[in-house]
């Protein structure tokens, strides 16, 4: 059983030039090659992309939901980062 | 012999390539529901898909597309005979796919590259079979250098298909091509993919004893008249009904 | 994506510590992370019993768009023309694509789809008790692109919504794809009832046979429902069998209409005080005896199934093999699969 069962593979797709590319969803293939190929097929047969990336889904590291706090919160207080925090008197512009 | 413009389309040459797209769509769609992996019915399906959209816009050149593909009888298709060879297991699939995509992709290109009537079809399907190719060289090199089974399985299915290959290169008229020369190239690029496959290049004659030239003439094998019964049955015992 | 078990993750961290008291916390933000219509992703910790019912769901989903298109691949060979085939041809792709969608939905919850297929051929996962009827004629083609892929979209729709993410988006993505299935076949019977008397009675004849099924694709009726209530809850579904079965039989009379064809249902009618048609009693005796396995196709479909797989195998093997042997240019993929799996398990 294990040697047919081909890994994993997430997709993503550039729909168009100008955009980055997105995480379509995921496929089976015996390699990369066969991969890319079989997402063209599969996530973009409707014409939705110009571009593929495959990825070995066992190669994605990802952040734990359980970190999810101390990951996430700390960025959630620092207003002075985003340009509303700041007061411009009135009539100034280009700023 | 080259028409030039709509009002003269060789209508030998349009049945030729139209028939030979519209018999291999066929057979590929005979695989719905029956692909190794599901990934490979969507990839054969997108094949047969382009081929049956070749075949709709050269039988349309040539008169009415359903009137010519389903009140045709079997003698009077133009396809060659190893467009119309059963599907066979996995492996005959993908050595008849590789043996006509390559020929196709080669033709394609050459009358893409021309001013014929069968240049502005032939510059757009030429990056649909290009992809053909590809997707048959991806599989014939997994299956040749895959397991010894698979080897075997594609050793015999490329020697089987081997006496099919001849005729592709018979001069179909009112098309404008390098024959000799599209067959040289045709057999360089096999022999590299079959090469790099570990697979033998089939020995053995590329035509069969008394049937040169036979599908554009309008003789077949015995499985094509079968699959005309099941593919124009329906449209026939409704004479003149619309679809 | 990528799915370390979370639960794995979370049990594990809290070894030592009382097992309840972590799992009622873990509990409490699942709820309210459902109560707030937010979704469930695939590495949050979620009930085994959500992911239980969601697997069975996803699966037999999945299942049901590959089984779906034996009984319509059954006619491509035939389609009566050129134009018809073409659209015959992409429509059981696209059911072979929405099956891929939903596996890599299911997988997201930790079952391969290997272990999928398995329980999809020995019998333990079911599909859609639809597709164990057969396709007598080239109009049943169009009856089941207008009433069961309607059906479908009327079914499928809510799930867009779904609490659990990679379902959501999967259903997204086909019912997208679905409505040129649906608008394909009602075209499709409308040219047979506006063609031939035989083409006409060849449509009319379907809808007499699918229209049944189709109200029987909604599910046993609401008090005979075995999961409803629950997966109401977990917001895996948000309206009930009957509702959606009301709701299908309210769009289908003027379609009906409008093709000129009748529904085999001679209690149909308009009802003025509840705003909704009444219709006849479902025969449920027939529908869990298909359902049992007795339909006139359950062993035909499973056999072919069994067989393109069976028959797949040395395919799959070979490149499987092929990548094992060329490791170098194929990124060290070739022996990731038991990772994966042990990963996902």
């Amino acid at each position: 059983m294990s040697t047919t069962d081909w890994p994993l593979w997430e997709v993503f797709v550039r729909s168009r030039r100008g955009l980055s590319h997105t995480h379509a969803g995921s496929l089976h293939a015996p390699d990369a090659e066969m991969a890319l190929r079989n997402a063209r097929d599969l996530y973009t047969r409707r014409g939705e992309g110009v571009s593929i990336w495959v990825v070995p889904a066992a190669a994605v590291t990802a952040s734990s939901p359980d970190e999810k706090d101390p990951f996430f919160e700390p960025a959630a207080d620092k207003p002075y980062r985003h340009p509303t925090f700041y007061e411009i008197p009135e009539g100034v512009k280009h700023l | 012999m080259t028409a030039t413009g709509p009002a003269t389309v060789p209508v030998t040459a349009a049945l030729a390539l139209g028939d030979d797209a519209l018999v291999l769509s066929h057979r590929l769609g005979e695989w719905a529901g029956q692909a190794p992996v599901l990934e490979e019915e969507v990839a054969l399906a997108n094949i047969a898909l382009d081929l049956l959209g070749q075949a709709r816009f050269l039988l349309s050149m040539a008169g009415d597309e359903d009137e010519l593909a389903y009140l045709r009888e079997e003698r009077a298709f133009r396809n060659l005979q190893l467009a119309e060879q059963p599907n066979g297991d996995f492996a005959h699939t993908i050595a008849r796919q590789l043996y006509f995509s390559t020929y196709q992709q080669l033709l394609y290109a050459e009358l893409a590259a021309g001013e014929g009537p069968f240049a502005p079809l032939a510059a757009k399907a030429v990056k649909e079979v290009t992809y053909h190719r590809d997707h048959a060289e991806q599989w014939t090199l997994r299956l040749g250098d895959g397991t010894e089974t698979s080897h075997e399985r594609m050793r015999r299915a490329c020697e089987a298909l081997w006496k099919f290959t001849g005729e592709m290169f018979q001069p179909v008229e009112g098309l404008d091509a390098d024959w000799a020369g599209l067959d040289r190239r045709w057999q360089e690029s096999v022999a590299d993919v079959l090469g790099r496959a570990t697979l033998p290049l089939p020995e053995g004659p590329r035509t069969g004893a008394w049937s040169a030239g036979a599908g554009r003439q309008g003789l077949h094998t015995e499985p094509f008249g079968r699959m005309l019964a099941e593919m124009q049955h329906l449209h026939r015992s409704h004479p003149g009904a619309s679809w | 994506m990528a799915t370390a078990a979370p639960q794995r993750t979370a049990r594990t961290q809290a070894a030592g510590a009382p097992d309840t008291v972590d799992t009622a916390a873990y509990q409490h933000a699942f709820d309210a992370a459902v109560a707030a219509d937010e979704r469930i992703e695939p590495r949050d910790w979620m009930p085994d019993a959500y992911r239980a019912t969601l697997v069975r769901q996803i699966a037999q989903h999945a299942h049901s768009e590959i089984i779906g298109m034996q009984p319509e691949a059954n006619w491509i060979t035939r389609a009566p023309s050129l134009r018809r085939k073409a659209i015959l041809m992409a429509k059981v792709q696209d059911e072979a694509g929405h099956g891929l969608y939903l596996y890599s939905a299911a997988e997201t919850l930790g079952t391969g789809r290997d272990e999928l297929l398995d329980k999809l051929h020995s019998g333990r996962q079911k599909y859609s008790s639809i597709f164990n009827y057969p396709t007598l004629t080239w109009a049943d083609v169009g009856a089941i692109g207008w009433l069961v892929d309607g059906a479908a979209i009327t079914n499928q729709v809510p799930l867009c919504r779904c609490s659990y993410g990679p379902y959501a988006r999967a259903m997204v993505r086909i019912c997208k794809e679905e409505s040129f299935h649906q608008r394909q076949g009602y075209e499709l019977l409308l040219a047979l009832s506006k063609g031939t008397p035989e083409q006409h009675a060849m449509a009319q004849d379907a809808v007499d046979r699918w229209w049944w099924p189709s109200l029987m694709m909604f599910g046993p009726p609401d008090d005979a429902s075995q999961h409803s209530a629950q997966s109401m809850e977990w917001k895996i579904k948000r309206h009930s069998n009957d509702e959606l079965r009301q709701r299908f039989v309210d769009i289908c009379v003027p379609q009906a209409e409008s093709l000129g064809l009748t529904l085999p249902d001679p209690d149909l009618r308009w009802n003025e005080e509840r705003g909704h048609h009444d219709f006849g009693p479902i025969d449920w005796t027939e529908f869990w005896e298909v359902l049992k396995g007795n339909g006139p196709c359950n062993e035909q479909r499973i056999t072919q199934r069994r067989r393109a797989h069976d028959e797949g195998a040395w395919v799959r093997e070979a490149a499987a093999a092929h990548a094992a042997k060329h490791t170098g240019t194929t990124s060290g993929t070739a022996d990731t699969t038991g990772e994966t799996e042990a990963e996902r398990a």
